[in-house]
């Protein structure tokens, strides 16, 4: 990758204070990642793993208490830690250099506003626009997010809107300021699968035609497979597997990709059992010792249970392509137990 | 092989909203469901799939008469739902039991397990032995005493398929069983309930909006679109030569987990039309991309007739299917 760093993420761990004394949740525990200029990086994991916290906190929305992003972490952009700025300068960044788009379009947008004055508003906060260039501002970007008839849906308020045309709305408001990264958080699983082709194809297009970055969390590798450049996989708070999204589908090394990747239902295979993990993601005030996935994975042995990996680069001709287990070093060992 | 199932022109209305406060004309009624025949035989899965708003959910529901239907008929094992009485019916929802969507609101929180699982068994004056219930869905024993703001999704889906086989039904309507279920955890939930259809030869209607979640579990699939069928045919078939332009238009916008897949994807322009003013002719004809569309499907309306033994589908040109050209290594 020849792009400049445009985001570089270090040791991040956001921690939760959890009620009754039960203990801290490790919700994000020392992420690290780099963006380039230009990609789409997916974050892809399951429900717990932290890739929303993770996503969260690089714009330091997450609630303080409970939240925590303990010192020692690092979000670099533009040369600056995010996480030491003090707010009036991160606000300038906010929804202007990085925008942020959320799963949940219907109660991500305001329902008493028009969209126009939702889409007007980070560009008369941050561009300085007056109230009829912001308007005007509004109707383009409408256009450019494919609503059909801008200048009259401009004065429509969300409840008039399908689910589609919300996100679609969501999208316009995250590009009004021409933003560096864009940050996708799950931005079509609410949505039906025909309206999800139409959602990701207008971001792949707009990625391409506005030169950012895209940081797309998600839970679904068919979406990762179709549009991310590389890829991050995570599982219970910790970076488990980066690659290439090509490396990442020929050769998962991690077992948790492994086992996920053979877990998804495959349109093209004939019917059959699927492959399931075992067990459950253990509770993040509770993981457990070694490598976090031990209890879950078919070829643990003594040593996963004592002592964590780190991430590993597989080496294999895919440079970048690292994996936090031990059978980086010790392969003969990838033999099922069961 | 003898159909268990069999539901005839179910049509489900849902009378249209007044307008100012109750005191204006009402407005359209929603046609929800609007002529859905099918059979399912003994043994077998259905798999029912459509977008939101298509009305697959209700036609499960209606089914089993937890909503009143509007027309239509319900025949299952020869008797007719749809006219039964209070009291058979309810002897008859012994046979025919429901495992819903969502495992977080489909729980009483203030039921144990046991309880949860026992109600039934004591409805129908049936001894069951909650124990074996649990280990026949893959939970332990103790999991009895727990209540479910304890468990994680995946084990209070199983409660809830150990509360429909509680009462050792015939057929089961599954409601969208694993969407809100990981990846990992879904596939686990799946091959419980493919287990347990060989083990006690149950039969499913299978209601998803996932086309590869079905492929693993349906031997026929039936497609629906603003509350008629579009296609139905044996599960291979329709996945190898889908007929009706919007089964290929929804089976080429799955995204697939291989970044060389390479395939090429129709995507549908324009959301799915409301079902209280459905379009004239086919109902998919403004949103179709089948090359030879013309006046007559913004006009007619094209039945669901079979195109080849055993494959059916609603379109005026389903002789000639539109191809997705995916490049097979």
């Amino acid at each position: 990758m020849t792009n400049p760093v445009l985001l570089r993420v270090r040791d991040l761990k956001t921690y939760f204070v959890t009620e009754h004394g039960k203990g801290t949740a490790r919700a994000v525990d020392e992420v690290s990642f780099d963006l380039y200029a230009g990609e789409t990086l997916g974050i892809v994991g399951e429900s717990g793993c932290g890739k929303t916290v993770t996503s969260l906190s690089i714009l330091r929305l997450i609630p303080e208490p409970p939240g925590h992003i303990l010192p020692g972490s690092l979000i670099e952009f533009d040369g600056r830690n995010l996480l030491a700025l003090p707010l009036p300068e991160l606000r300038a960044v906010r929804g202007n250099q990085i925008a942020m788009i959320f799963q949940e379009p219907m109660t991500s947008l305001n329902p008493v506003f028009t969209v126009g004055d939702q889409i007007a508003e980070a560009a008369i906060i941050h561009q300085h626009l007056s109230r009829g260039a912001a308007r005007a501002r509004a109707i383009e970007m409408l256009r450019l997010v494919g609503i059909p008839d801008p200048e009259e849906r401009i004065d429509h308020y969300p409840h008039q809107l399908s689910g589609g045309m919300r996100q679609r709305v969501m999208i316009a408001m995250a590009l009004v300021c021409n933003p560096k990264v864009l940050i996708a958080d799950e931005p079509t699983t609410a949505l039906d699968v025909t309206i999800q082709a139409q959602i990701l194809e207008l971001l792949d297009k707009l990625r391409t035609e506005l030169g950012m970055a895209v940081l797309l969390i998600t839970h679904d590798l068919g979406v990762v497979a179709g549009h991310a450049d590389r890829v991050v996989v995570m599982y219970a708070g910790r970076v488990v597997e980066t690659a290439s999204t090509e490396a990442l589908f020929e050769r998962p090394t991690h077992p948790y990709t492994e086992g996920l990747l053979a877990a998804v239902p495959r349109i093209d295979a004939p019917r059959s059992r699927l492959h399931a993990i075992p067990g459950q993601v253990p509770a993040a005030t509770a993981w457990p010792t070694g490598c976090r996935f031990h209890p879950r994975c078919p070829y643990a042995w003594d040593k996963c249970v004592a002592q964590e990996p780190p991430l590993l680069e597989t080496g294999g001709g895919a440079p970048g392509h690292t994996a936090r287990c031990w059978l980086v070093t010790e392969p003969e060992r990838r033999v099922p137990r069961r | 092989m003898t159909a268990l199932v069999e539901v005839r022109d179910l049509v489900k209305h849902y009378a249209g909203e007044r307008s100012w406060f109750g005191l204006g004309p009402p407005k359209a009624p929603v046609r929800a469901v609007d002529g859905v025949s099918f059979t399912i035989d003994a043994g077998k899965t259905l798999g029912l799939v459509g977008e939101s708003g298509s009305g697959k959910t209700t036609v499960g529901r209606t089914m089993l008469r937890l909503q009143e239907p509007t027309a239509g008929k319900m025949l299952f094992d020869g008797s007719d739902v749809f006219a039964l009485q209070s009291a058979p019916l309810r002897a008859l929802r012994r046979r025919m039991q429901i495992v819903f969507q969502d495992p977080y609101s489909s729980l009483n929180p203030r039921m144990t397990v046991e309880e949860t699982l026992r109600e039934p068994l004591e409805i129908h004056g049936l001894n069951g032995a909650v124990p074996a219930l649990l280990e026949e869905v893959g939970l332990d024993a103790a999991f009895a005493k727990r209540y479910p703001h304890e468990l994680s999704g995946g084990q209070r889906q199983r409660v809830g398929i150990a509360r429909a086989l509680s009462v050792e039904p015939q057929f089961v309507v599954c409601d969208e069983p694993v969407s809100a279920l990981d990846v990992s955890v879904q596939a686990q939930v799946l091959n419980l309930l493919a287990d347990l259809q060989t083990k006690r030869r149950l039969t499913y209607l299978f209601i998803a909006h996932d086309l590869a979640v079905v492929r693993h579990i349906a031997d026929d699939v039936a497609v629906m679109y603003l509350g008629k069928l579009v296609e139905r045919a044996p599960a291979a078939e329709i996945y190898a030569k889908p007929r009706h332009p919007y089964t290929t238009a929804l089976l080429s916008a799955v995204p697939e987990p291989d970044p060389k897949a390479g395939k090429q994807r129709i995507v549908l322009t324009g959301d799915m039309p409301s079902p209280a003013r459905p379009p004239s002719g086919c109902p998919f004809h403004p949103r179709c991309p089948h090359p030879l569309k013309s006046e007559k499907c913004r006009v007619d309306v094209p039945p669901l007739r079979e195109i080849t033994p055993g494959h059916l589908a609603a379109c005026h040109y389903a002789e000639h299917p539109m191809t997705v050209s995916a490049p097979h290594p």
